[in-house]
């Protein structure tokens, strides 16, 4: 049963965009921005002047080598002279800009609002990864020089500790969302591989290797959002945010167990309680977990309760989260297929639920049941997580 | 849904080819440890390491806090606690801070205070990478190496790793 809480409008997705996700780009930041806002509003058929506010979502400035992303991003995001803010929480930035787009407008103080999501990782010089260690504790932490794959590896592998889980199961989660992805028009790292290329693939940081993880991306994503009352004049086929969670956990990452994502668990208990969802595993017809890394699909559905602690490789395994199976995972190739520009690419998962749900998705066009699915993200030191949750029809 | 995505690839044959500008900013800080880490760190010197007690969860927390972030309220009193404690999770890393090739491999983990059960710090572990890799190194006992006490100077890096205190089996 859906909880009486007070939300003011219900909220649609009435349109979605984005650019190439590619290596490099030739644009810069506010121009990649400029091109997904446009097909954003092409797709809902609105004009720019239609927009009442701006929501805009960057993750670390540090990429772009600017400060005040959000400033930088206004004339590109259709902010002028508009209300505009610019959100962050790290990785799960791309949800959480879509939650925040959704209480502008379930709040009723607007109508139409537009959400963008931008990031541009290959400025950063001669790796993204230089930039990374400023997000670590710079009196306990930055003197060990740690790279940020540091602290991924020893979540996956206190995972794969706790649960005894093999990496060869993991592995099945690359080899998944890369293939997925060759049906995605705008996908930087579609292919066909198999677990042993997975596995013979660089090592890292044990037990993090090359194909373990998605790409460094350049590329912006964006959706435009309207109250009930406006939302069919522009369409016949609105997207609804059911619901919405985002919880943190402590900064003091070395001293939570690592094998389990609790304010995942928080988070999503949110979002459905909101929408009214009671067994997510059999209501979602689908879901976008978050997947930088293949592991954390796995502990992403397991912090969602879409499997048991543990359980997520063995459903992996049997097919269950593939396209055509029970509980399709990242049907659009996620971040390890369509490719990782941070904040664009949580964006990217909503705009995945649009295009899903309004069976715009082409061959990867997923099994609509119950109409509803979940988009979620994921970052700051691996303490927060963003929930959303979309019905069609 | 639209089929045409907008925007411009460089490819690795435009690589030098479009316009482009170097840029490299300048920051440094001065940073206040603060009233818990200084404690912290003036210990390390002493080749000691001191915690933190919040009275209502009882836990002692390493590193120190002057608030407990759970009961929301400062910690209580200061408490020593060993140098010793378990591996909870480690890693083996080839690769330097900017993602190049290291020169040799490091391990880095977690080690969980016997004396702070649940508080951790990350730290470099001296031992043979194989044990990371077949996941032995898992809940075994370690304890601090320290500097020698003329050479420690109140950072992180007065211990020099952590170090197996029995068998690995």
């Amino acid at each position: 049963m859906k909880t009486n809480i007070n939300i003011k409008n219900r909220v649609a997705i009435i349109g979605a965009g984005m650019t190439l996700f590619r290596r490099k780009l030739k644009e810069t930041p506010q121009e990649i921005t400029f091109e997904a806002v446009k097909m954003a509003l092409e797709s809902a058929g609105l004009e720019a002047k239609d927009i009442e506010a701006v929501v805009i979502g960057s993750a670390p400035d540090a990429f772009d080598g600017i400060h005040e992303k959000g400033e930088h991003l206004a004339d590109g995001a259709l902010a002028y002279l508009k209300p505009s803010k610019r959100v962050f929480v790290g990785g799960a930035t791309g949800v959480m800009a879509a939650i925040s787009g959704w209480w502008h407008v379930a709040s009723g103080l607007y109508d139409l609002v537009l959400v963008i999501a931008e990031e541009k990782m290959s400025d950063a010089k001669p790796h993204p990864q230089a930039v990374f260690l400023h997000i670590w504790d710079p009196i306990l932490e930055k003197p060990l020089n740690p790279n940020l794959i540091w602290i991924f590896a020893m979540e996956m592998h206190r995972y794969m500790y706790k649960y005894n889980i093999k990496k060869e199961d993991i592995a099945l989660v690359t080899v998944k969302n890369k293939k997925n992805a060759l049906d995605h028009p705008a996908a930087r790292d579609a292919m066909n591989l198999t677990v042993e290329d997975v596995l013979n693939s660089e090592v890292l940081v044990w037990p993090v290797q090359r194909l373990d993880i998605s790409s460094i991306t350049d590329g912006a994503a964006a959706i435009v959002l309207a109250s009930e009352k406006v939302a069919r004049r522009f369409t016949d086929s609105p997207v609804w945010i059911e619901g919405v969670g985002w919880a943190l956990d402590s900064t003091h990452w070395t001293c939570r167990e690592l094998a389990y994502p609790l304010y995942l668990e928080y988070a999503g208990n949110m979002a459905y309680k909101m929408a009214g969802i009671e067994n997510p595993r059999k209501q979602l017809d689908f879901a976008e977990v978050y997947d930088p890394f293949n592991y954390k699909e796995l502990h992403h559905m397991e912090g969602l309760k879409l499997a048991d602690k543990g359980k997520a490789p063995e459903l992996t395994r049997e097919g269950v989260t593939q396209r055509d199976g029970d509980l399709p995972i990242c049907p659009s190739g996620g971040l390890l297929g369509v490719g990782n520009p941070i904040a664009a690419a949580g964006l990217m998962k909503v705009c995945e639920l649009f295009w899903q749900l309004r069976y715009e998705a082409g061959k990867r066009q997923v099994k609509i049941k119950n109409g509803y699915a979940l988009a979620q993200a994921w970052g700051d030191l691996m303490q927060v997580s963003t929930v959303l949750i979309a019905k069609g029809g | 849904m639209q089929k045409i995505y907008p925007s411009i690839p460089v490819l690795k044959e435009d690589e030098g080819k479009i316009v482009e500008i170097s840029y490299k900013p300048e920051a440094k800080y001065l940073i206040s440890a603060g009233q818990a880490i200084s404690r912290f760190l003036n210990e390390l010197k002493n080749g000691k390491i001191i915690g933190r007690k919040c009275f209502k969860c009882n836990r002692i927390l390493v590193p120190p806090r002057m608030y407990c972030e759970i009961c929301f309220k400062s910690t209580d009193e200061w408490v020593y606690v060993r140098d010793i404690g378990k591996v909870v999770t480690a890693v083996v890393s080839y690769i330097t801070v900017d993602a190049r090739k290291a020169e040799k491999p490091e391990v880095v983990g977690i080690i969980e205070f016997l004396d702070a059960p649940t508080q951790g710090i990350f730290h470099r572990i001296n031992v043979n990478p194989e044990y990371v890799v077949n996941r032995k190194i898992f809940g075994v006992t370690v304890k601090a190496v320290w500097k020698k006490e003329n050479e420690r100077k109140g950072d992180i890096n007065d211990i020099l790793y952590f170090e197996p205190i029995e068998e690995i089996k």
